[in-house]
């Protein structure tokens, strides 16, 4: 059952390259009417039918929450990836049918905050190019350091820089630039929020410093879709609805419980909601977790698992599920 | 500290040293030794880049034990009203990083967390600490006159006169817990006084 992600029947209307690694894809929908309304932040689960396979993987809108004419997001190519994103890149051409779930946001901007300092690396932008416009939209106090690669990979970083000029800084791997974190961190006026997207490295530095250097957790947001890993096979016992199934290599545990027509609840599908957090009955094995939402105490205890983005490897699997 | 009843009546903590170059701590009276038992466990060099604004109140009492702290500043007050605009200036000019310690009475934590909310940190983000009298700032649902140091219960406003049942009810907005009419039904019906907040 997936809570809270009622589906939308939307056509693809347009596919954009961006640059060597990112494509953008438009949806609109097929009656011809306006999406749901949503904010800054929020992501869309993208169902992506390839044959007999049926991936599900979120992105982050990143259209302007202004317009619901459409809903726009990039995806990154990752050729070592499960394929989902080699699926879109190859296989998703305007007029195309598709159904995505209903916008969720996971990682909204707290509007009490009297300044927004955003911090993105990579494809991490995504979610900001939402948040920015929303922001820009309504007077909003913001600035954006974008880290990226290249010049020729920073996507959207000319976009950004026609629309808010100085607000966004941007930073080049190749120039060697790099983000004074522990200056800017410590120059913000009282009142901040912190807000950061990009590869797990990242993310983990700007929370360590901040919290070092006295940012008060509330006051620092994150987002970190983890993908779903490939992995080994392994077999996997529902107790409750007294099926045992095979986790292929290319699936997720999620994708695989829901193949053999289980319907757990879900929301994010990439590690961070909590929705689908399951009960381990028993196990003989070891552990992959991915997630981003059990503690490191319930990740020794082996009591759960986040099947969306975490895997198993060992002889005996059994969930109550 | 009086127990939960409703879900919007503070819960006070214990100071705790939080990670940070810059500390700033509003107290009274007996809040002093609230800071003192957190100096305790302070690492070195915590009050280097700490400021404390204190309100000793009637006694006059633990100005010396706060001044062996060695804070970067120290400033003593009368009332909150001559330190607020000491206080807004301080949150103006602050960054992110710069912790807020309450400690004392839980109408000077209140009115603190007020100024400091308007300043732009979450309350949850502050660290508060009761100490000392129980006494409440009330506000009157029906005048909306705040009446200071409220210990009886009922109360009566100290603007329009009305005895007020003091409820537990509480605006951080405001800093103050809510006085509802006790006796709208009979005005002639008098309940006895308490000191329910000594």
């Amino acid at each position: 059952m997936s809570t809270g992600t009622t589906k939308l029947d939307v056509v693809v209307s347009d596919v954009v390259p961006v640059n060597d690694l990112v494509t953008r894809f438009h949806f609109r929908r097929r009656d011809g009417g306006l999406l749901p309304t949503f904010s800054g932040g929020a992501h869309v689960v993208v169902e992506m039918r390839d044959g007999e396979l049926t991936r599900l993987n979120p992105y982050s809108l990143m259209g302007s929450p202004l317009d619901t004419s459409e809903y726009t997001i990039s995806v990154r190519r990752d050729d070592l990836g499960r394929g989902g994103s080699l699926f879109m890149h190859r296989s998703v051409k305007p007029g195309l049918e598709m159904v995505v779930s209903y916008p969720v946001n996971l990682f909204s901007l707290d509007l009490r905050a009297k300044k927004h300092l955003m911090l993105a690396g990579g494809i991490g932008i995504t979610p900001f190019m939402a948040q920015t416009a929303q922001l820009a939209g309504s007077g909003g106090n913001f600035e954006l350091h974008y880290t990226c690669r290249t010049a020729s990979l920073g996507t959207y970083a000319d976009v950004l820089q026609q629309r808010h000029g100085n607000r966004i800084r941007l930073y080049h791997d190749d120039r060697d630039e790099r983000i004074e974190l522990d200056r800017l961190l410590s120059s913000q006026p009282l009142g901040t929020h912190l807000y950061v997207c990009g590869p797990a490295g990242m993310i983990n530095w700007v929370r360590d410093r901040a919290a070092s250097l006295g940012w008060p957790t509330e006051t620092v947001h994150y987002e970190h879709f983890a993908a779903p890993q490939p992995g080994l096979p392994f077999d996997v016992t529902l107790a409750v609805s007294g099926k045992t199934i095979r986790v292929g290599e290319q699936q997720s545990l999620l994708e695989a419980i829901e193949a053999a027509g289980v319907d757990p609840p879900y929301l994010c599908r990439g590690g961070v909601c909590g929705q689908c957090e399951t009960n381990v009955i028993s196990y003989d094995g070891k552990f992959i977790h991915n997630d981003h939402w059990l503690s490191e105490e319930d990740h020794r205890s082996g009591c759960k698992i986040m099947p969306c983005v975490s895997r198993f490897e060992g002889k005996s699997l059994v969930l109550e599920r | 500290m009086a127990a939960k009843t409703i879900i919007s009546r503070p819960i006070y903590g214990t100071l705790s040293p939080q990670p940070g170059k810059h500390h700033l701590f509003v107290a009274d009276a007996e809040g002093a030794l609230a800071i003192v038992d957190m100096a305790k466990t302070a690492p070195p060099g915590f009050f280097d880049g700490a400021e404390i604004v204190f309100i000793p109140g009637s006694g006059g009492q633990h100005i010396a034990a706060l001044e062996a702290l060695k804070s970067a500043q120290f400033h003593v007050a009368p009332s909150f009203a001559s330190l607020l605009p000491r206080l807004k200036q301080t949150l103006a000019n602050a960054h992110m990083g710069m912790r807020l310690y309450l400690a004392g009475t839980e109408g000077l934590i209140g009115q603190a967390m007020q100024v400091a909310l308007e300043a732009g940190i979450d309350h949850t983000s502050m660290q508060t600490e009761h100490r000392g009298s129980l006494a409440r700032r009330m506000q009157c649902v029906h005048c909306k006159g705040i009446t200071e140091n409220v210990t009886t219960q009922p109360a009566t406003c100290a603007h329009c006169g009305l005895l007020l049942l003091v409820r537990d009810h509480y605006s951080r907005r405001l800093a103050a817990f809510q006085g509802v009419c006790i006796n709208a039904e009979d005005p002639s019906e008098i309940p006895p006084k308490e000191e329910a907040f000594p």
